[in-house]
């Protein structure tokens, strides 16, 4: 081979970006088509340094615009290779006409999103703006609560996304700053190891394949454009799943890492549960304990996986839960929160159904601090004294004038 | 090196073999789809091509079937320079790793889109292209228009005619502005070779193709492709058109060698006043109402200035 590996200490102390460049070099990409945003850039730039140092090998094409690294990592995956990128809000938004004909288009292709809040007004913090804007684009969604998650779900994203029974590409998501910026003691694979465990790519409808010529991307009307969203529809809520399972399971073994479809915590007998994603998750994780010394059972439900929806596992992790907080960190815009939304639609025909309650917060890289999350759990054990919600049902978290609350 | 098709008169040219099936929606009398198999034809070696949203994507590439017996891809409207760029972008990735099926072939990578898709909404993406340095070829089917959704002007409309959203009427000759200089544009990206070609002068057509073909990377080429349904002809005169474009000048044929050195590929015996080339055209026939006859006159005028620019260019080699 005509690059060279890297040794990498057992633990290493990265970001949340370079432990998503570093996974991205492990993969060994043939083609990243990039274009730099904050707080997403140092990801493509930590892959250019490896370019020039020689840890990589393959084409690193710095493009004019979000639009166009996607286009072009759509015509390379089409060709037929490995292909990755990154990106971020205002490039993601640039991005999204070309989600949508990766994912219908079936090519696996992994894009690195580290969140950030949508203009106007301009902000480069993080939200999870960008992530809801992709939710419906056909993409499998992982999400990232720091930069261990960060650097092993790319490997676990490449597993799933280029399978053949898959064939779709994966988002991973981090936050903005909180995980990408903020530098923690990461657990490293070696090279070979990370490399094996995605294996070789296996070309399929690959451009050059001159003997076997085919057709990409072709228009179909009434006739047959439901038939091929359903189709997609269908691997998405049947085939995906299992494969990020036992992807997940695989990597337990391989890593000694555990991760989990949807992540439950002090859950067993908790009465109180916030239902959250990204950093918040752990913040979340250190408020419930400390509740549990004052007297109050809570516990957190993490998402590890956004797209497909884990609507059973959800409902699992929810089961004899008294009241539940569906906390959405993106302006719904007129609406409840997406979270509530979906969480409202995998207890309705439960049983014992939780009382349901939205949080907004942390919008623009505004902190969700533990007194936020404490008086939250207080908030929800008195709904649960109460046998019914006493809040409205979706309030603002974290926002400065007068307490914003509505439904 | 590339493996150049030889080919002699046009009886021979009709029946060479091509990647690029007669069955198709176009319409009689286009010239997309001559102007694509006079590009193909110029080579035998192995193809990845692109098409860009429009007339050419939208009738050649409908499920379940497919035109092309070679490799294609559509993404979008404006991104398909980009999409074959990934597509080379991966090809001498996998060159280099030596993961290649075929390593052997040369392969031709070359994107189609009409002029809204390259002059207008694609410029950024076919910019980005040029400058970053692929081997690829981008092939402009001008059309002066978006066809494919009813005749909207695009900037590369030319001054005076009538287009569905810059319509002629009782106040107004249409159009207003006259259209951009795309291959002078692309010629500036200090490009290896750029070109204007046209459907008529297959020789001169297949010539620059292979010399795109050739050079080491990216080409830009903008085909005259003269539309019956918006251009209001008869579907039968489309060469007739497309010799009248050529002959009148007002798509004079030249090429600009690594963005300075121009030549004029094809001068015509007999030059056609533009006038004839308006007349020939139901886009233009406002212009023949007494009022707007200083067009007509306006017209020829700048295709004169035109050709006179061009021919000092190439006598003073910039």
């Amino acid at each position: 081979m005509a690059f060279d590996k890297m040794e990498l200490r057992d633990i290493e102390v990265w970001d949340g970006n370079f432990a998503a460049a570093q996974a991205l070099r492990q993969c060994q990409i043939d083609v990243v088509a990039a274009y730099p945003i904050t707080p997403s850039t140092p990801i493509v730039e930590g892959y250019a340094k490896f370019l020039a140092d020689g840890y990589v090998e393959g084409e690193f094409v710095m493009v004019e615009s979000e639009h166009a690294a996607m286009s072009g990592c759509i015509g390379a995956a089409a060709a037929g290779g490995r292909v990755a990128t990154a990106t971020s809000s205002q490039g993601f938004a640039l991005m999204v006409e070309t989600l949508y004909q990766a994912s219908g288009m079936r090519l696996p292709i992994v894009l690195n999103v580290v969140n950030r809040a949508l203009a106007a007004p301009l902000n480069v913090n993080g939200d999870h703006s960008d992530m809801y804007l992709g939710r419906d684009s056909g993409w499998i969604q992982l999400d990232a609560y720091c930069p261990q998650d960060a650097y092993d779900l790319n490997f676990i994203a490449f597993k799933v996304s280029e399978d053949h029974d898959v064939r779709l590409p994966c988002m991973v998501h981090q936050d903005g700053f909180m995980t990408s910026h903020t530098a923690q003691g990461v657990h490293t694979l070696a090279d070979d190891v990370a490399y094996s465990f995605i294996g070789d790519f296996k070309p399929m409808n690959d451009m050059l394949d001159f003997e076997h010529p085919v057709t990409h991307g072709v228009q179909t009307e009434e006739d047959w454009h439901f038939e091929h969203k359903a189709r997609q529809h269908n691997d998405l809520m049947t085939k995906v799943m299992p494969k990020i399972q036992a992807a997940f399971d695989e990597f337990e073994k391989l890593s000694g890492r555990k991760y989990n479809i949807v992540e439950s915590y002090n859950m067993d007998d908790a009465d109180v549960c916030v239902v959250c994603m990204g950093t918040s998750v752990e913040t979340a994780r250190e408020v419930a304990q400390e509740m549990r010394e004052k007297g109050i059972k809570a516990g957190v439900v993490g998402l590890r996986v956004i797209r497909p929806f884990p609507f059973f596992e959800i409902a699992e992790a929810l089961k004899g839960v008294k009241a539940v907080a569906a906390l959405d960190r993106s302006s719904p815009n007129g609406a409840p929160g997406m979270l509530f939304n979906e969480i409202a639609g995998c207890l309705y025909n439960t049983q014992e159904r939780a009382l349901l309650s939205g949080y907004v917060y942390g919008l623009g890289g505004r902190d969700l601090t533990k007194a936020h999350l404490v008086s939250l759990y207080k908030e929800l054990q008195a709904n649960v004294d109460a046998g019914k919600v006493l809040t409205p049902l979706q309030q603002f978290i974290g926002v400065r004038g007068p307490k914003l609350a509505f439904l | 090196m590339s493996e150049m098709k030889k080919i002699k008169n046009l009886k021979e040219f009709s029946t060479s073999a091509d990647r690029f099936e007669g069955a198709n929606l176009l319409c009689p009398g286009c010239a997309h789809s001559i102007i694509v198999r006079e590009v193909l034809n110029a080579t035998n070696d192995d193809l990845v091509l692109s098409a860009s949203t429009g007339c050419l994507e939208v009738c050649t590439a409908v499920y379940p079937y497919t035109s092309w017996d070679a490799s294609w891809i559509h993404i979008g409207f404006e991104n398909g320079s980009t999409a074959v760029a990934g597509a080379e972008a991966m090809y001498k990735a996998l060159k280099t790793k030596g993961r290649l099926k075929q390593p052997d072939r040369n392969p031709k990578f070359v994107s189609f889109a009409g002029d809204g898709a390259s002059y207008d909404i694609g410029f950024q993406w076919i910019s980005g292209c040029m400058e970053r340095g692929h081997n690829i070829m981008h092939v402009v089917l001008d059309n002066e228009v978006y066809a494919n959704t009813g005749g909207q002007r695009s900037s590369s409309t030319p001054i005076g005619s009538s287009s569905t959203t810059a319509p002629a009427g009782r106040v107004s000759y249409g159009e207003k502005k006259n259209k951009k200089d795309m291959v002078a544009i692309m010629a500036s990206h200090n490009i290896p070779y750029a070109a204007q070609v046209a459907p008529n002068k297959w020789k001169d057509m297949v010539k620059k193709i292979q010399h795109g073909f050739a050079v080491d990377g990216p080409v830009f080429i903008n085909a005259v492709s003269p539309c019956t349904t918006e251009w209001k002809f008869d579907p039968k005169d489309t060469m007739h058109l497309t010799d009248l474009s050529t002959d009148s000048l007002v798509f004079p044929l030249y090429e600009i060698i690594d963005g300075h050195e121009l030549n004029i590929t094809y001068r015509p015996k007999d030059v056609v006043p533009v006038e004839e080339y308006l007349a020939a055209q139901g886009r233009f026939k406002h212009l023949f109402k007494d009022e707007y006859k200083y067009l007509i006159k306006e017209w020829q005028e700048r295709v004169d200035a035109q050709w006179a620019h061009l021919n000092r260019r190439e006598e003073a080699r910039v």
